[in-house]
């Protein structure tokens, strides 16, 4: 029998190595898989490359993992917000490596990973500093940046029901980069508000099929939603 | 003759901004003052906002204490979601924006320059620290592109400007200025007032901004 489940957060994380590239999902701290970024911190490992579309909100989870001094670099489009003090002194500091890229990039520079193509041509950024000394090309009288995939060792990402095959749905705009970095790391690893049993998630409405899927663990928030009836 | 200039408000710049959003029109307002737009869009216009954290028919902010913290716009503050709306991953949130399926969006603005060049996420100052967000993805990608600012700084100075001094967001990607003391189509000729606020003259304008101003239906 095949199960993915994991009893703790501890055990799903207990292999993430230093050096790491880690995706962790989220937008803002809507989908933010904080246990699992707790569990992280309790791992100990170091010199991480984290990808996020954030820096950091508040003192708590990927700011939790920077304060702690974990993260080399980090992948973002939009660290500078009124509670990202945690990379901010970092950054100030010279502490911390930024690559900034526009959130779009970010998005198909995941996908990209994701479905195995070697690059993408994207009009985003053309002609601004962010595309500065890469590749362009014009296709069909359109100017486009080449831009190359995104890809990681470890997804942190958070679900709204799991089952022991991996198959994920989630919950309003917290499934935001779920899905695709789901789909661009090595192994990814998942905490779900519900674990059920195979068949209980309509296959109509699954978002990410179980193979992209390596990990889940069950994590029962206080304040965690009861299933829709 | 002459009399004060009636600069627009932010609430009267965002009304005006809603009374050319069509009904039917899939609109993305950037964060900040964009976002206060939603706030007069007539009730009995249906019109799709998108916000680029992954929802289609994103509704006004819940009641207090109905605020769910997994449904938020792209400036992180609590939403609702409209009956018939949509959630969606990334992926897809941005294919909407890069893609061109969205016909307007409205974004803030440091400059625009004479050919639509728009400068809006970072000051290059040494000490800043840059942000981008999807400000790149939406001034390249949506149908039209609408900016909402002050035409003078703080201290005077235009932001419809010959050649911005900031760092770029898009190449000439701006289709249309809401000032608070002007409106002003931009195209391959150049910037076009089409509206000025009462009090405020072709000579004076052409005075604050020192660009090269047409003006079509305007009183002088």
């Amino acid at each position: 029998m095949i199960s993915k489940l994991f009893d703790s957060v501890a055990a799903a994380v207990a292999d993430i190595q230093d050096g790491a590239t880690v995706m962790i999902g989220g937008f803002g701290t809507a989908g933010m898989p904080s246990e699992l970024i707790d569990g992280l911190i309790g791992n100990g490992a170091r010199d991480l490359v984290v990808v996020n579309n954030n820096a950091g909100n508040g003192e708590t989870g990927l700011a939790a993992l920077l304060k702690a001094g974990r993260v080399r670099k980090i992948i973002c489009s939009f660290p500078r917000q009124a509670d990202s003090q945690v990379f901010d002194a970092l950054y100030r500091a010279g502490k911390i490596e930024l690559e900034l890229v526009p959130q779009g990039n970010l998005a198909c520079r995941i996908e990209a990973a994701g479905a195995g193509l070697g690059a993408i041509f994207t009009p985003t950024g053309y002609g601004t500093a962010l595309a500065e000394g890469k590749e362009t090309r014009r296709i069909a009288g359109r100017d486009y940046v080449l831009e190359l995939p995104i890809r990681a060792d470890v997804a942190l990402i958070k679900c709204h029901i799991a089952d022991r095959w991996g198959n994920l749905t989630y919950r309003k705009t917290a499934r935001n980069f779920g899905p695709i970095m789901a789909r661009a790391a090595a192994t990814t690893i998942v905490q779900a508000d519900h674990v059920v049993a195979l068949g209980q998630i309509d296959p109509e409405v699954i978002v990410t099929p179980g193979i992209f899927v390596k990990r889940v663990v069950e994590v029962a928030r206080a304040d965690r939603l009861p299933l829709a009836a | 003759m002459t009399q004060d200039i009636q600069r627009m408000s932010r609430d009267q710049l965002a009304a005006r901004v809603a009374r050319d959003i069509p009904e039917g029109a899939y609109v993305n307002l950037g964060i900040g003052a964009p976002t206060q737009v939603a706030n007069y869009l007539p009730p009995d216009r249906e019109i799709f906002l998108q916000s680029e954290n992954g929802l289609l028919g994103m509704g006004p902010a819940p009641a207090k204490g109905q605020e769910d913290p997994e449904l938020i716009n792209a400036g992180k503050q609590p939403v609702s979601l409209l009956p018939g709306g949509s959630y969606f991953h990334h992926g897809d949130s941005f294919a909407m924006m890069r893609g061109g399926h969205l016909d307007i969006c409205v974004l803030g603005a440091f400059q625009v320059a004479v050919n639509g060049d728009l400068a809006n996420w970072h000051t290059g100052a040494a000490d800043a620290i840059p942000a981008v967000g999807g400000a790149m993805d939406l001034a390249i990608g949506a149908k039209q592109v609408f900016v909402m600012m002050d035409l003078l700084t703080k201290s005077g100075e235009s932001k419809l400007v010959e050649r911005c001094s900031y760092p770029l967001t898009g190449v000439s990607c701006v289709d249309r200025i809401y000032s608070d003391l002007a409106v002003i189509d931009i195209d391959a000729n150049g910037p076009r007032v089409i509206e000025m606020v009462p009090g405020l003259d072709i000579e004076t304008l052409r005075a604050m901004t020192g660009v090269d101003l047409k003006f079509t239906g305007v009183q002088a």
